[in-house]
């Protein structure tokens, strides 16, 4: 793939099963973020496919879309509404929930005080709490994650190694571009570094 | 060997989906819900809209005769600038803050939802305009009568906008200060609206039948239904790569 004058994710080869992590490591530039968004299908490479369950993803792109939750840079969530309301509106355009299964993914990444704050009002790690209690609402098997750590304080950095590991014990699998990586304390995660 | 190939495999299923009904009434609804808590964004080309039109008055003659033969062409061009002047806020905020990437990965129709998109956006702006549109034409001098279809041409006439705005403002999503670009390809396409829409009003000032305008714009806004949700939603796509 290029991007710009550069050619990235050249020669890649790999494959992952459920309850597998693979932890994308490297420098900035290095086309982490590439990676992830030509994993979702939001950037289509030159050359090379993208394998969900043996089949290309192209063929079904919309059936490979609403298996993979992904969270990139910056959490998408509005300002100008509160945080229940952000992940109503972001994760039922997905899936039907209950308020009560809202509000218990709220409580599981502490968010409960401020979830009806408007998200402007949020510091950034409070942000990425409620973009990760919307992680859990889209009962997606596949995750894929730009930096979920930026922002979170130990606490928050602790809760995200758990989430990954009870979602790969349910049988999932996350892809995470890391700048520090995660201590998931298990054998099922794989390293890929990016030069 | 240049290829990549990724494989991914899981026996896990997803949950299951919400109905693209159910979507598009959270689009609409989260789309309400933030106009209304920016209003400012929704009363400005209200606001040029009369500004337009009640100036027309001052420039030109306060005679209602003179007012009156001019009045569509004030109306329109009015109503024309302000839809684009609009059209600027239709994707950009949700391209800034990723909420056009979890629209593409949502499993639902991209088409369908910016269609919803489209569809918020129209009642935000084309129905306010329609709703504030006799006040402007009373001012310039235009008899009742002829209320009800400059109503009907400018309600149908900026949902024909709104729908070819929407491709223009999924063709300018990844360019800076795409406000410019974003007129001048609108600009063009829109001017067979003007040219229809004008013809409607004049038409109804002077007591006759305003049927053949008011069917082309029915035309442009069915045409537009069918086909700038789908180009949209590909522009949208491409700008996001």
């Amino acid at each position: 793939m290029w991007r710009g004058e550069r050619h990235v994710l050249r020669g890649l080869d790999l494959a992952l099963h459920n309850g597998e992590a693979l932890q994308v490591c490297g420098a900035n530039g290095s086309g982490k973020t590439s990676l992830l968004r030509t994993l979702c299908g939001l950037v289509h490479p030159e050359e090379g496919r993208v394998l969900w369950n043996g089949a290309d993803v192209r063929r079904d792109l919309l059936g490979f879309h609403a298996s993979l939750a992904y969270i990139g840079h910056d959490s998408p969530l509005k300002g100008d509404l509160s945080a229940r309301e952000n992940l109503r509106y972001w994760a039922g355009i997905r899936r039907r929930f209950s308020g009560e299964e809202l509000d218990s993914a709220l409580a599981q990444v502490g968010s409960v005080e401020w979830r009806d704050r408007t998200v402007r009002t949020l510091s950034a790690g409070q942000r990425r709490r409620v973009a990760l209690a919307g992680l859990r609402l889209l009962g997606a098997p596949l995750w894929i994650l730009d930096e979920p750590t930026s922002n979170l304080d130990v606490d928050g950095q602790q809760m995200v190694a758990t989430m990954i590991r009870e979602h790969l014990q349910q049988g999932g699998l996350v892809v995470a571009a890391v700048h520090h990586e995660l201590v998931l304390g298990t054998a099922h995660v794989r390293r890929l570094d990016l030069a | 060997m240049n290829t990549s190939v990724l494989k991914l495999h899981a026996t896990t299923c997803c949950a299951p989906q919400a109905s693209a009904l159910r979507a598009a009434q959270l689009v609409l609804q989260r789309d309400l819900t933030l106009a209304y808590r920016r209003r400012g964004q929704i009363i400005q080309p209200l606001v040029f809209f009369v500004l337009i039109t009640t100036l027309f008055p001052f420039a030109v003659s306060p005679e209602l005769a003179r007012l009156r033969e001019i009045a569509p062409a004030a109306l329109w061009i009015g109503a024309l600038l302000a839809s684009l002047l609009a059209l600027e806020f239709l994707f950009r905020d949700d391209a800034q803050d990723g909420t056009l990437e979890q629209y593409v990965l949502s499993g639902q129709s991209l088409t369908w939802l910016l269609f919803a998109k489209t569809v918020t956006h129209w009642l935000l702006t084309g129905l306010p305009l329609t709703l504030v549109t006799p006040l402007a034409a009373f001012s310039l001098g235009v008899a009742y009568p002829a209320m009800p279809a400059i109503g009907a041409a400018v309600a149908i006439g900026t949902a024909a906008l709104s729908l070819l705005g929407a491709i223009s403002a999924g063709l300018t999503l990844g360019v800076r200060r795409g406000g410019v670009l974003l007129t001048l390809l609108t600009l063009p396409l829109s001017l067979p609206i003007l040219i229809f829409g004008a013809r409607a009003a004049e038409l109804a000032i002077k007591g006759a039948s305003v049927a053949a305008p008011l069917y082309l714009l029915g035309a442009f806004a069915v045409l537009g239904v069918t086909l700038a949700p789908l180009a949209a939603a590909a522009a949208v796509r491409i700008s996001l790569e």
